[in-house]
């Protein structure tokens, strides 16, 4: 029998994630996934979990969950406080969930979304392959709410007791060309890769709205819809780009001057209205 | 028709290929399909074909150099959709065609369409066939709401709308065909290479 997660608080934005849903593209479907891959991984490992595993992405804290029976839990990502029945946990670590019990997020110090792994996993439906929820077309399961409960499957593993994770340093987004950088004008990719961009507050998982200097384009008129990949930086009139995350349109009618590696896609995950945002030539692509 | 193969590199591991049009784009990615291509996805357009998820872009590459845009497509599957023809353009687009209501109907349910591609939403299909003279212009400003299963036009296109959304095509009319269900297989009524005619109610 399947353990249930009662959810007693969603905060503004809890969603069910696993890596994504991949090829209905062609169909409009957006591939979704945890915005922070690397640390929903780690959420994983550390309870022992498979890493296709579907957990809860918790934006900006707010969750209040209550077991129905005792597992093992990890919150990762943007660093909140963690309770379970009002006593403190650590964030990055497996801790036991006792049945019964409340495990609580607080608002997150730094960053934006937090990674919630039970042990087995959510075991919701999934959709087309995927349990993850897709925030512009809303396929998948439903967003989280208060009243809602989730199954969990049985758990597949133990938890790592001394999981040492690698600190992520965060640092520049490298961005190679991209498929219309020929619609700038000369430098213009140089130009976003020597200026600090801030976040901008309608950013949200479709993608990272950036102000600052808008970039220039040495074509008019209007670019035949194309598809579009992860990481994207697509320049909409106004000059100001957009990078695209997991719930981005499969395609897009204004032109992409770049990608940004997916490896640096998770600091996006974590960036706040107003933070700072540099680029620098991926030269990993260049050399290809 | 020309084909700029090898295509344009996409970040690290995406190729996007230009084409001609829709129809060569619908015909590349469907031959692709076939072959099959290690990619992840494989998304026409209105004139291109993105390979996304590629881990070998030469072999990929290599591999595409085998299409040529005389490559014949298969006919799809034909779906039949009904419509109640009373949308709110209907009168534009008459005036814009040179006919009354009764002759949009005529030239609407005369075209067999093919689905070309998708993307706007999830089960959305751009449908091609109406020749370039019936193309008609977008709305100047959207609508902030147009509902479920409107049938609409926009240029050449003709689209239904699977759900309720912000839109700026013209309405033509409306259908109760489920153009969109998550839970069925498949869950999009007109994949890409669908053939498509409209039947009035």
């Amino acid at each position: 029998m399947s353990a249930v997660l009662e959810v007693l608080a969603a905060g503004i934005l809890t969603t069910v994630q696993d890596r994504g849903r991949f090829g209905h593209a062609h169909l409009g479907v957006p591939r979704a996934g945890a915005l922070d891959g690397p640390a929903a991984a780690l959420a994983h490992r550390l309870v022992g979990n498979d890493p296709g595993a579907a957990l809860l992405e918790v934006t900006l804290g707010g969750l209040e969950v209550r077991a129905h029976e005792g597992r093992w839990v990890a919150v990762t990502g943007a660093p909140c406080p963690v309770t379970v029945d009002g006593e403190p946990r650590s964030h990055d670590r497996a801790e036991w969930l006792p049945a019964g019990s409340v495990l609580r997020l607080g608002p997150p110090v730094t960053g934006v979304r937090s990674y919630v792994a039970v042990g087995g996993g959510l075991a919701v439906a999934p959709v087309l392959g995927s349990r993850s929820t897709d925030t512009l077309a809303w396929v998948g399961p439903p967003r989280v709410s208060a009243g809602d409960t989730l199954a969990v499957a049985p758990p597949t593993g133990d938890p790592r007791a001394h999981e040492t994770p690698r600190p992520r340093r965060p640092g520049p987004l490298r961005v190679a060309p991209g498929p219309r950088e020929d619609w700038f004008v000369a430098g213009a990719l140089a130009a976003l890769c020597s200026t600090a961009y801030t976040v901008g507050a309608d950013s949200n998982r479709i993608g990272m709205r950036l102000d600052g200097p808008p970039l220039e384009r040495s074509r008019r008129g209007e670019l035949p819809s194309e598809g579009v990949v992860l990481g994207a930086v697509q320049v909409p009139p106004n000059g100001l780009p957009v990078v695209f995350l997991a719930d981005h349109p499969p395609t897009g009618g204004y032109p992409v001057i770049g990608v940004v590696a997916e490896d640096d896609l998770w600091q996006c995950a974590q960036l706040r209205p107003g933070e700072e945002v540099r680029f620098t030539p991926d030269r990993v692509a260049a050399r290809r | 028709m020309t084909v700029s193969l090898p295509g344009r590199p996409v970040g690290r591991r995406a190729l996007l290929v230009e084409v001609d049009d829709a129809h060569a784009a619908l015909s590349l990615a469907t031959w692709a399909r076939a072959l099959p291509v290690s990619a992840a996805e494989v998304v026409p357009a209105a004139a291109s074909v993105l390979f996304d998820g590629v881990d070998d872009l030469e072999g990929l590459r290599a591999r595409l150099a085998g299409w040529s845009p005389t490559e014949r497509l298969a006919p799809g599957d034909l779906v039949e959709i009904a419509v109640a023809y009373d949308g709110p353009d209907l009168a534009t687009v008459a005036e814009a065609w040179g006919t009354d209501t009764d002759g949009v109907v005529a030239r609407h349910t005369g075209v067999e369409y093919v689905a070309a591609f998708g993307g706007f939403a999830p089960g959305f299909a751009y449908l091609e066939g109406l020749p370039a003279e019936l193309a008609v212009p977008r709305l100047d400003s959207p609508r902030a709401r147009v509902p479920t299963g409107s049938v609409a036009l926009a240029g050449t296109w003709c689209g239904v709308y699977p759900r309720a959304s912000p839109g700026g095509w013209r309405i033509l009319g409306t259908t109760g065909a489920v153009l969109w269900d998550q839970d069925r297989e498949p869950p999009a009524l007109l994949p890409p290479g669908t053939r498509v005619r409209f039947v009035a109610l």
